[in-house]
């Protein structure tokens, strides 16, 4: 592969990468809270999981989602020669 | 220590910080000892204030620097895990320290899309903008702007934007270390405001961002100690063990319970006493989220929060200072998981004081109870002396009802280790805290906007030629007079602290969110269009603010004017598509400079400059 297909791969992984994670968050972000008066009704380790959800839950998914985002990145970098050196 | 040595200072930085710690662990034992010793609550109070400060002005010290790269990104050598921790007590202000808690005391559900929002915020900035910023090499956020849409017209707007969004903010920050210093320190409010503006400017002048990196470090370790200690001792009181934040499960499904038997939606509302601005009964329930209008004012005011994360200079900024664009990003996730630690032990704070204030089954409750017994609590006369906590007796039953109890939601997170009945060192450690969370962000603000104003504004346009020596001294110069400024302001308290916090992300997000994300994720992009979307949004942003709050126009779908970032932003983004694509797209030289920084290896695009 020629370098700027290698470029243009890297940027179309990212960018499905970036779309994923941007479903995710617009999920736990905005989906979850607008049925909170709902999901309230469920018991969640001893929370109203829609109050959960707002308090915790999605502070949760975000954190975990973004370590995983780092690492999926670096992957995708790597895969086509586009990372720094590693003592960079 | 040897702060000067730069090579072994970053390799130590773990053993610094560590001792750090240790030392202010050892420093809250010696405050509970002397406590123990009789020594006054006010005393304990100024000391904690003060050695902290003395300590934060240290570093700033110790940090000074006449290099360019070092006082306008810290050397570019923070390592992911420091700078995340800086970038949360950049990030948490005095609003999330000393207001959230009480927010949803008082807002219950409907506030918590504030926690939501402020964390979410940082999943945009990792995925669309920091690693590409810090590749691109800029020293401000319209130092991206200006070179990749090229002319000063860009980066002026962009200037422009940033010192309407930051300043906005930083009278609140200014306010809030007024607040705390003044009470901490027994000094009139206004007096308190310049005294915190002086501990803010010995943090930051000598060293720019590097100063500022090392104090926001040891400003949160003192932050987060502070806001969790508390809330772990209250909660074991309760019984509710040492990991409040996943157990308190029951406390919320018993407010409920008490609610209902306090009369909370049924009693009459009482007028809070006129001589008490700003006071509130609870009379919102604690989680009865609503569906509808109620839940589109939940994800509306959350977007708007996180579009103005994703926007606000001194928070992108903070990820120019990494080493490399995988320490960036990773430097995103540390800093979201430090924040985090805080903002889910907010509202676990805010629903046991609720507990201890209406659980009747505690001591500490005071709704129920005789006025006469009330009054008598060390607390409430204490706070009702500065006209923060007011009681009425309006059925003259000389029983306190729940719509007869006023306070500030601000006092939240201060007065609950007195409610509580916590020695008073805690108090004095909250404080602390709190002192810290402004002070931090306020620094970041501040450096935000001189930078901005020296690099863009003074070096970029006015004199191009100007010796380094010369743009330091100009950027020390414009943050003494903007602190001033912002003093000035924050003395004539013009606005509450949130109300002012959440304008100025409604800004930001108007006039730079889709510049800034669209500047790198669409090539067509171009300088017609950049101008266009942050001149409209902007303007558009600011007339509907306008609008709503003083014109008397009725919001459109319940977008008021916390949320008028919604229309800015919406306004910014179909000016700025529309117009880029009647115009000429950008040449070749700008569309290969796109390609480069959406890779993360090779050099940055500016050079040093």
């Amino acid at each position: 592969m020629s370098e700027s297909q290698q470029r243009e791969m890297h940027w179309q992984k990212t960018r499905s990468l970036m779309i994923i994670h941007l479903c995710i968050w617009f999920f736990f972000s905005f989906v979850v809270h607008w049925f909170a008066k709902d999901l309230n009704a469920i018991n969640f380790i001893g929370f109203p999981l829609g109050f959960y959800m707002a308090a915790q839950g999605s502070l949760f998914a975000f954190v975990v989602q973004l370590f995983i985002f780092v690492k999926q990145q670096d992957k995708i970098d790597r895969e086509f020669g586009m990372a720094e050196d590693d003592n960079a | 220590m040897s702060l000067k040595l730069k090579g072994d200072f970053i390799d130590n930085l773990p053993k610094i910080y560590g001792l750090y710690t240790g030392g202010f662990l050892i420093f809250v034992l010696l405050m509970a000892l002397l406590e123990k010793n009789g020594v006054g609550a006010d005393t304990i109070g100024i000391l904690f204030v003060g050695f902290t400060i003395v300590i934060y002005a240290a570093i700033g010290w110790l940090s000074r620097t006449m290099q360019v790269d070092a006082y306008y990104v810290a050397g570019r050598q923070v390592p992911p895990v420091f700078n995340g921790m800086a970038t949360a007590a950049d990030w948490m202000s005095g609003a999330s320290f000393v207001a959230m808690a009480g927010g949803i005391y008082m807002g219950g559900h409907a506030y918590l899309a504030f926690v939501v929002g402020w964390t979410g915020g940082y999943v945009l900035v990792a995925v669309l903008m920091a690693p590409y910023l810090r590749k691109f090499g800029c020293y401000t956020v319209p130092d991206f702007v200006g070179t990749r849409y090229g002319g000063n017209t860009a980066r002026l707007l962009a200037v422009l934007v940033l010192v309407i969004a930051s300043f906005t903010y930083v009278t609140a920050q200014i306010n809030a270390t007024g607040t705390i210093a003044s009470r901490a320190l027994q000094i009139p409010f206004e007096m308190g405001v310049w005294f915190g503006l002086l501990g803010i400017l010995l943090c930051s002048m000598l060293g720019g961002m590097r100063a500022v990196t090392w104090t926001q470090v040891a400003q949160y370790i003192v932050l987060i100690i502070a806001y969790i200690v508390p809330v772990i001792w209250m909660s074991n009181k309760q019984g509710f063990g040492i990991m409040p934040q996943l157990a308190y499960g029951d406390a919320v499904a018993r407010i409920t319970e008490l609610e209902a038997t306090v009369g909370l939606g049924t009693l009459a509302k009482v007028a809070a006493p006129v001589d008490f601005p700003g006071l509130k009964a609870l009379a919102t329930a604690h989680n009865a989220p609503g569906d509808g209008m109620a839940a589109w004012k939940f994800v509306t005011l959350a977007a708007c929060m996180m579009l103005g994360t994703a926007s606000l200079p001194h928070i992108l900024m903070r990820y120019f200072t990494t080493k490399s664009v995988r320490a960036a990003r990773n430097s995103v996730a540390w800093s979201l998981f430090f924040i985090f630690l805080l903002y889910f032990t907010a509202p676990a704070l805010a629903t046991f004081t609720k507990l201890q204030i209406l659980d009747p089954s505690l001591a500490t409750s005071i709704i129920g109870k005789s006025i006469e017994s009330v009054m008598a609590l060390e607390w409430i006369q204490k706070w009702h002396e500065v006209k923060m906590v007011a009681i009425v007796d309006a059925n003259r039953d000389g029983i306190l009802q729940l719509n007869e109890f006023f306070m500030r939601a601000d006092i939240v997170v201060l007065a609950t280790p007195e409610i509580a009945g916590l020695p008073y060192v805690i108090s004095g450690l909250v404080a602390a805290g709190g002192m810290a969370a402004a002070m931090s962000t306020a620094d970041g603000l501040l450096l935000a906007i001189a930078n901005a104003l020296s690099h863009d504004l003074y070096y970029k346009v006015i004199d191009p030629k100007a010796e380094t020596k010369k743009r330091l001294i100009v950027a020390r110069v414009l943050l003494i007079v903007i602190g001033g400024l912002g003093a000035f302001v924050a003395s004539m308290k013009l606005t509450g602290i949130l109300g002012a916090v959440a304008w100025a992300f409604c800004f930001a997000m108007s006039g730079l969110f889709f510049p800034l994300v669209l500047g790198v994720w669409w090539k067509r992009a171009n300088r017609a269009g950049a101008i266009a979307g942050m001149a409209v949004g902007l303007g558009v942003g600011t007339w509907y603010l306008y609008m709503v709050k003083w014109g008397g126009m009725t919001p459109w779908i319940g977008l008021d004017h916390l949320r008028f970032g919604i229309v800015g932003a919406s306004a910014s983004l179909i000016a700025m598509v529309v117009v880029s694509l009647m115009t000429k797209e950008p040449d070749a030289e700008t569309q290969a400079m796109v390609d480069e920084i959406r890779i993360p290896k090779g050099e940055t695009v500016l050079g040093s400059h």
